[in-house]
């Protein structure tokens, strides 16, 4: 029986209950799902990717523990579960990792680790303040300074073949392309590793259909309007990659339904134009963010028309 | 059985509606004493025509409607008053009440009486009869019924839907009374049919209740202008812009009400109250109360004398296997915490929920990762997030541009949020804020 006045009993406004999922779980379950990708990667490129993805976590989740706690952050080096925090820097790190090539220096990847998290998320505020995916800031800030190391250099173990990737080859078969059999960055190459991981978003609810279908469909589309095939163009290069792990970055992506679609459709624009149009050989990077630039615009035009009208109508 | 209608957005909360939805609805034995709030309603408080000493009976008038959108209140046990003052009532409230002590014989002294049938009366009456019977809307929100059925004169209704969703976790009392009362259910909404004249009535029930639809397509069968809607199973089904979009396809514009599309919504338990205040000639003295949760003991639907303290409801139930770190009047998603159980059930007590620590989500708010849950959940298609940071940073103005009005505080966006943020009440601050402004 409980007496009169129970103690205890936490008064506070509803809902009282709530969903499941917080901001770790849905992180973890990132990680999780880009397990497939970076086993993937561990088994064509071998020890050099496993390292530089591991350096790129630590380096990540290193970075911002200092950038939010200061020097107190180092109380924490030596609690893993506190410095994982809310797991978004892992994501950031092994993202980072995943669009460099396997044979890049590892002093590298931690300069743009550090970066990522310093100027692409941090120097905003932290979490859900970014405008633009941490990650592809890094992967910018070391195209841009470090041009040759990111660029032809790309090793794949089965064959200890060195030279240029499907895209600048234009030659590769379908099925290596799918399954991943070909020179690239750590992420890039298995599309089937990137669909077991995106599925596993999709059926946990943490990712939705419209940008990658509205990418990945006008992709295919312009790509054989501009007369390249669309079935190479899905499967070689990032556009797989990106499509269901980078521009379905929450925090960088529009809120609305119709808003999503047309981020999706201004990544597959940009991303033809660049590869068919354009100088380099891959857009997606440059696609995506561009479209994150273009998010509180898109988000604003797209706003839902209120139920039953508005009363500012 | 029909296609499910619904509406668009909406989440799934966890149901926990088996710990009650087969508990058949006990009487609650008479309290010694009731201390019967003199607010049970939206409106004007009521004004007391009784004084201490006074011998009252079982549905005597106790209390005078405070104006038209008001509702008069009833004894609803037989015993001497013992106190007209000022107390606390749930949510530390402090209201006048009338306490009356009981003297064991349950006589009653209605001042309705009771009808063989409905060409007994016309609408008018009706109206008139609701209104003396003190009734108000038993979903919750205590909205008196009489101002409902007494729509403009130049507006037509043609419909009216019993809300059957139940939508709110754990709550099951209107389940029970579609199962054990579905004549009364019927007949009251036939008597609110005739009330605003109007042309069809719909009881739209939730798919998970597939008893309860049942039940009632069997009670309408003879009423070829009557007929069971079954309802996607969804929170918040059960609320009223949201039912009339899922039942009729009409959109309540912003700002208007439901009259405004022809369309009037009452709750299961507020028609088998307008039947038993026609028919039976009762004003409102009692109602269904759902204690649940799954540290009580034994829960239970139990008809309840208003004024019953909640204590002596959750002892009936056999109290708590552990104690509760919640006791919630209502449901889990716009019910509100009590931190004291010597207070009365009033009109608009539906529930009496306990939850568990473990059950307690008391995470601290994170950071908004515009993840769009909230977004996609809003049955009003708002951006619970927006309007989140735009009232944390004062800016009512550019809240009220984005639709904050329109919010119905079903409290889907917060529920969804991984961040744990509290949107429904900055929401809530925001609309205060406009409204405030608005009056000037």
């Amino acid at each position: 029986m409980v007496e009169e006045k129970p103690k205890g009993l936490i008064v506070t406004h509803g809902p009282h209950i709530r969903g499941r999922d917080n901001i770790k779980r849905i992180m973890t379950d990132v990680l999780l799902a880009l397990l497939p990708v970076s086993l993937a990667s561990a088994y064509y490129f071998g020890w050099r990717a496993v390292l530089l993805m591991v350096i790129s976590v630590v380096v990540a989740v290193v970075t911002e523990a200092f950038a939010v706690h200061g020097l107190g952050a180092v109380k924490l080096l030596a609690q893993p579960a506190q410095l994982y925090s809310d797991g978004s820097a892992a994501v950031t790190g092994l993202i980072l990792a995943h669009i460099v090539t396997p044979v890049l220096p590892v002093w590298m990847i931690v300069i743009g680790s550090a970066l990522a998290i310093l100027i692409g998320k941090q120097v905003y505020g932290g979490l859900g303040q970014n405008v633009f995916n941490p990650a592809l800031v890094g992967r910018v800030i070391l195209f841009v300074a470090f041009p040759a190391a990111m660029g032809q250099k790309w090793i794949l173990l089965a064959d200890a073949a060195t030279g240029a990737t499907p895209l600048v080859n234009r030659s590769t078969g379908y099925f290596d392309l799918f399954i991943g059999r070909v020179g690239g960055c750590l992420g890039e190459t298995s599309v089937l590793a990137v669909l077991i991981g995106a599925l596993y978003l999709l059926w946990r609810g943490h990712i939705g259909w419209r940008i990658p279908v509205a990418y990945l469909g006008t992709t295919a589309v312009l790509s054989a309007v501009l007369g390249a095939d669309p079935v190479y163009a899905l499967l070689a290069g990032g556009v797989a990659y990106g499509a269901f792990f980078m521009a379905t970055d929450m925090v960088t992506t529009p809120v609305t339904k119709l808003g999503r679609l047309v981020f999706g459709l201004g990544c597959g624009i940009v991303t033809v134009v660049i590869r068919e149009l354009g100088a380099l050989p891959e857009g997606v990077m440059f696609s995506i963010l561009v479209m994150n630039a273009a998010t509180p615009l898109i988000d604003r035009l797209t706003k839902p028309r209120v139920f039953g009208g508005g009363t500012s109508a | 059985m029909l296609a499910k209608a619904t509406f668009k957005g909406g989440i799934h909360p966890p149901e926990y509606k088996h710990l009650s939805e087969h508990q058949i609805i006990e009487a609650l034995p008479l309290p010694q004493q009731v201390v019967v709030p003199l607010v049970q309603h939206i409106g004007a408080p009521c004004k007391p025509v009784v004084k201490a000493g006074d011998n009252v009976k079982v549905g005597q008038k106790i209390a005078e409607a405070g104006g038209f959108v008001s509702a008069p209140i009833h004894a609803p046990i037989a015993g001497t008053v013992k106190r007209v003052a000022r107390q606390e009532v749930s949510d530390g409230q402090l209201v006048d009440c009338v306490v009356i002590e009981s003297d064991g014989t349950d006589e009653w002294d209605s001042p309705l009486k009771p009808h063989a049938s409905l060409d007994e009366v016309d609408a008018k009456e009706i109206v008139e009869i609701v209104r003396e019977a003190g009734i108000v809307g038993l979903g919750g929100a205590g909205f008196p019924t009489h101002v409902k059925l007494s729509p403009p004169p130049e507006l037509v209704i043609d419909s009216v839907i019993l809300n059957g969703a139940e939508c709110e976790p754990f709550l099951t009392c209107d389940h029970r009374l579609m199962l054990e009362h579905s004549d009364k259910v019927v007949q009251g909404l036939l008597t609110l049919v005739k009330a605003v004249n109007a042309v069809k009535g719909y009881i739209a029930i939730e798919s998970n209740k597939p008893d309860a639809i049942e039940a009632m397509q069997t009670a309408v069968r003879e009423y070829p202008h009557l007929e069971v809607v079954t309802l996607e199973t969804k929170y918040p089904q059960g609320a009223e812009k949201q039912l009339i979009a899922a039942v009729l396809g009409r959109e309540v514009p912003s700002g208007k009400l439901p009259m405004h599309v022809g369309v009037i919504v009452n709750n299961i338990h507020t028609a088998v109250a307008v039947a038993e205040a026609v028919f039976d000639g009762k004003p409102l003295v009692q109602r269904v109360v759902t204690v649940s949760g799954t540290v009580v003991k034994n829960p239970k639907n139990l008809m309840v004398r208003l004024g019953t303290s909640f204590q002596e409801l959750i002892d009936y139930c056999g109290g708590f296997t552990t104690q509760p770190a919640k006791i919630i009047k209502g449901g889990p998603m716009t019910g509100f915490a009590q931190y004291r159980l010597d207070v009365p059930v009033g009109k608009r007590v539906s529930g009496i929920v306990a939850l568990s620590a473990a059950e307690t989500d008391l995470e601290a708010e994170g950071p908004c990762i515009r993840c769009a849950r909230c977004v996609d959940a809003c049955p009003a298609f708002l951006m619970p997030n927006q309007l989140d940071k735009l009232a944390r940073r004062g800016e009512f103005d550019k809240a009220q541009e984005l639709g904050a009005l329109d919010c119905i505080e079903c409290a889907a966006c917060t529920f969804a949020c991984p961040a744990k943020r509290m949107i429904i009440q900055s929401i809530k601050l925001a609309k205060n804020e406009i409204r405030a402004k608005m009056r000037g």
